[in-house]
């Protein structure tokens, strides 16, 4: 059976479980647990000492979200000032609906080129459209050049970060992909080589090596695009990133149309505000901005693919589109405890962790068990959102988004307005929902349930039947007591009668 | 000063005593406190769990129960951060849906005037030292509403050190969310129990005898997690704490 | 319809909400941000740079015009180079003690040709003391960025104060868009590895920055 993406894969496609489900096995996974545990509390506390450093933050933050909003707001305006940038500036620029566009569009200008391999800088938006495996059916072969995508393309595995695609692997586990795996894609892992952390970037340095040196065409994303200079920037540590932008004849650069900026000036503040939130340094070893193609410096030929795949769906809903602010830099990931403990996997998305649970149902709707779930993978904690650099309210997302699979009503979708029913398998949970309304709409009523609670407390279960079970397998429940506070005011006007 | 006391539903339900504690102490510091019996629920649950719709009437009936007081005091971050930060949201969404300013108008006289409780003794009364009494090693979880909701920062510490007796140890990733979560709880039993197990975990390693918090939703959470892993630890809610005195700790 | 059109056209579907006299970029946008963190004399922002480039695992040196051939020549030999690539417009004197073979920044030169390169000596365009950061704009003086990329030694000259400035928002100040611009702050690292920072990947190992007075 043939296959074709109309949008962003939900992967292991066709389906993926609801997120509950599929969070369930990585609680009880010790080694993963542990894994996430000392990752994203190690990157915490940096991140805190990083940020704490610029006495500005809270005034760069806000900087941040209006530079976005505003171009948001004007988008149309900004793309086409950007496409006319880029073009001056001698770069080709291509426009894509969606995922199955913008593979075809970068499949085409890779055959052009003759080439059958392409090395890949780090990038969500190609990992989102599955470019890779759409390369891959037109004979092309794509090789990711970042550590961590490495190891993820290595183990054949999926990411489960958005900066550290890899970080449900321990220093361990990544050993041994590199000593099983190296071979079958080029140069093989050293003999001897060991799990320290130094000999395993110098391990990815001797296998990347010759694959830099002999390509023709690199394949990016970017951080930012520069409406007015047309220039791209594209934020990185290890250097794979420069080798991808500037040693091969022909760069393709796919970005979703969200990263634009208007000026050369805002990037003052994400420059400032992006590394300190995402790696949490002053500043990431390698930046590197370009703008068209330069003569006699990096490649010859630039195209940009300008990406819509349902952001334009996303900047429809007057709550959700504040999500397409979002910078990449994984800051929410890292302290949410949600993420920490079911881990990037169970989030079934490129997009994991709570920018992922509002970025996912507004790209690929609610359809999907996994899309109508994600809203609700979330404590409401307020940790991602406080910890934003540009301020996206991602618990304001989130229950937006529940409403719409509760409730249903008027989205778009793919460009186009459809009236959404109301998700399946809320039926008994709006029926308690409309019952609780009655009863606290009716003070009366809620007496009556009260009492009944209190007299009948002698009664009650230790563990719940049905869905009562969700609380009680993990949790004892509460004593009801022997009366509701509201019968003891009654009773002794506030205590005023001095009884007890 | 006349007060009214917004309980919430689930103290009423479950958690008379942290009503009863909220009103001793109240009338100790030389506050009226009124109960309006017509008092029911936020709407918070209905809210948060995507049922925005069904929280309006919630809302409406709570502006009417509490539009003429001075001052509505409530011991719960969670349901304190419902009225004030999501009241005026609800009121923007049904203006943006067509439906004017009329929720938004009737909702905004509760607004500024609602407080939680250890805002109220802090903040409106300018008191930390409550003249408590309570000799026994407490740390203290603050909840996330209350934290990063409202804000209210070292308040309920303050209030805490300022207690005769009471020896404050420091909860190790005291600011990390306890699971609970509303339908989290439900919906996500499996993280939800983890996170509960680990803060836990993170209290039982301090010692402490009493974990202390301000709502009590995040405690049954918590206090159910902790007989459950047969922790010889209880959770305390903090009108309690600075409700108790000398006199009954003699007995 | 272009896909072109099509997305255009969506994108003013989704705004309708935006009305036609919406606040205006120059106003909605509020610099108020500080332009650079804290006050320092020039001689202070000078050794703060050199305090982060070292923080982040750059080696710093500090000399005078009249010093650089001479140290140049030394961390050339100390690493025992036998050839190094030079920008077209680097200043002659830098490299006269040097005792190795000098290979130019050419056009023909393949990524292979570089790689066989030891070193790499160039100036920069700017240098960020906050974050202790150096910018290479492609200036006759820095040459192609490919030269800074593949040989795994980069000894970098800064002119100090002149090139030195606080912050981020004072580099891109000076800065041109329109050249290629790479900004390097110590040298190549990773943090893909449980999170935790090691240095050294495919960038060069070794970055040395001369900050010359």
């Amino acid at each position: 059976m043939s296959r074709t993406f109309v949008g962003m894969p939900v992967f292991p496609p066709p389906t993926h479980p609801a997120f509950p489900e599929a969070a369930r096995d990585a609680v009880h996974n010790h080694t993963l647990r542990s894994n996430l545990r000392h990752a994203t509390h190690t990157i915490r506390a940096k991140r805190a000492r990083a940020v704490a450093e610029l006495s500005d933050w809270d005034r760069l933050r806000e900087a941040g979200r209006l530079i976005k909003d505003h171009t948001l707001r004007h988008l149309d305006r900004y793309l086409v000032q950007l496409e006319e940038s880029v073009t001056a500036a001698g770069g080709t620029v291509h426009w894509a609906v969606d995922a199955a566009e913008a593979n075809r569009i970068v499949a085409e200008l890779v055959k052009a080129t003759g080439e059958s391999e392409v090395v890949k800088v780090k990038s969500m938006a190609t990992q989102e459209i599955g470019l890779n495996e759409a390369l891959l059916e037109e004979g092309i072969r794509a090789y990711e050049t970042d550590l961590a995508e490495l190891i993820v393309q290595l183990g054949n595995d999926r990411p489960s970060h958005i900066l550290v695609p890899a970080i449900h692997r321990n220093r361990g586990e990544i050993r041994d992909i590199f000593r099983t795996e190296m071979g079958a894609w080029g140069r093989p892992a050293p003999d001897g080589l060991t799990d320290t952390p130094a000999e395993l970037a110098e391990a990815a340095r001797l296998h990347l090596r010759e694959k830099f040196l002999r390509a023709k065409v690199g394949i990016s994303g970017a951080n930012f695009m520069v409406a007015e200079t047309g220039t791209l920037v594209v934020v990185e540590s290890e250097g794979n990133g420069r080798m991808c932008l500037t040693l091969p004849e022909t760069l393709i650069s796919v970005v979703g149309i969200e990263k634009t900026v208007p000026t050369w000036q805002d990037l003052e503040v994400f420059l400032q505000t992006l590394p300190r939130s995402s790696t949490a340094e002053r500043m990431n070893p390698y930046t590197s901005m370009w703008t068209g193609t330069t003569d006699e410096d990096g490649p010859r030929a630039f195209h940009l693919v300008l990406l819509d795949n349902g952001r334009t769906d996303a900047l429809a809903d007057q709550v959700g589109r504040q999500a397409l602010r979002c910078i990449r830099c994984s800051a929410c990931l890292n302290v949410c405890p949600v993420y920490e403990r079911a881990g990037g996997h169970a989030y079934g998305s490129v997009y994991p962790g709570p920018i992922g649970a509002i970025l996912s149902p507004q790209l690929r709707g609610t359809a999907s068990e996994i899309d109508a779930s994600l809203p609700y993978a979330s404590s409401l904690c307020g940790a991602c959102y406080e910890v934003c650099p540009v301020a996206i309210d991602i618990p304001e997302v989130l229950v937006h988004l529940r409403e719409r699979v509760v409730e249903g009503g008027v989205a778009v979708r793919q460009g186009n307005k459809v009236v959404l029913k109301p998700a399946k398998g809320h039926a008994a949970e709006r029926a308690a929902m409309r019952a609780a309304r009655w009863a606290f709409s009716h003070p009366g009523a809620l007496r009556t349930g009260q009492r009944l609670a209190s007299r009948t407390r002698r009664l009650h279960p230790r563990t719940l039947p049905g869905p009562g079970r969700a609380w009680s397998a993990t949790r004892d429940l509460p004593a009801a007591p022997a009366e509701p506070f509201r019968d003891w005011w009654q009773r002794t006007r506030g205590g005023k009668d001095g009884a007890k | 000063m006349r007060v009214a006391l917004f309980l919430t539903c689930v103290n009423d339900t479950l958690y008379p005593d942290t009503g009863r504690a909220v009103v001793k102490l109240l009338t100790r510091l030389g506050v009226e406190v009124d109960f309006p019996m017509a008092q029911t629920c936020c709407g918070q649950a209905h809210y948060n769990t995507g049922y925005r719709h069904e929280a309006e009437p919630l809302a409406r009936h709570f502006s009417d129960v509490f539009g003429e007081y001075e001052a509505i005091v409530t011991p719960s971050g969670s349901c304190g951060a419902m009225i004030r930060e999501l009241y005026p949201r609800m009121g923007e969404r049904a203006r943006a849906e067509g439906r004017g300013d009329t929720l938004a108008a009737v909702l905004a006289p509760v607004v500024p005037k609602t407080y939680e409780l250890t805002e109220f003794l802090v903040d409106v009364l300018g008191v930390t030292d409550v003249g408590a009494c309570y000799p026994h090693k407490v740390t203290y979880h603050p909840t996330c509403h209350g934290l990063r909701g409202l804000g209210l920062g070292d308040r309920p510490r303050r209030l805490l050190q300022a207690v005769e007796g009471l020896e404050l140890v420091e909860l190790p990733g005291a600011e990390e969310c306890c699971g609970f979560g509303g339908t989290f709880a439900l919906k996500n039993a499996d993280v939800s129990a983890a996170m509960g197990a680990d803060k836990v975990r993170n209290a039982e390693s301090t010692g402490a005898e009493v974990l202390c918090a301000a709502d009590n939703s995040c405690l049954m959470h918590i206090g159910g997690t902790m007989t459950r892993l047969a922790v010889g630890m209880r959770p305390v809610h903090i009108a309690e704490i600075l409700a108790s005195t000398e006199e009954e700790t003699a007995v | 319809m272009s896909s072109r059109e099509r997305i255009l056209g969506r994108v003013r579907r989704a705004l309708a909400d935006v009305p036609p006299d919406d606040t205006p970029y120059e106003q909605v946008v509020r610099r108020d941000y500080l332009r650079e963190h804290g006050e320092r004399t020039v001689e202070q922002t000078v050794e703060l740079l050199a305090e982060n480039l070292a923080d982040y695992r750059a080696v710093v040196h500090r000399c005078t015009e009249a010093e650089l051939p001479s140290l140049v020549a030394r961390l050339l030999a100390d690493r025992k180079a036998g050839s190094v690539l030079v920008p077209s417009g680097l200043e002659a004197g830098w490299l006269a003690q040097a005792d190795v073979s000098r290979v130019a920044d050419r056009t023909e030169s393949t990524p292979d040709d570089l790689d066989r390169v030891d070193s790499v000596v160039t100036a920069c365009a700017v240098a960020i003391a906050e974050t202790g950061t150096i910018v290479l704009d492609g200036g006759p003086d820095q040459g192609r960025r490919r030269i800074s990329l593949v040989p795994d030694h980069h000894i970098c000259v800064v002119r100090v104060p002149q090139q030195v400035v606080a912050s981020v928002p004072q580099a891109l100040e000076r800065l041109a868009p329109a050249r290629p611009l790479t900004w390097i702050s110590g040298p190549s690292a990773t943090s893909d590895i449980e999170l935790d920072r090691v240095e050294g990947v495919h960038g060069p190992r070794t970055l040395e920055v001369l900050l010359v007075n």
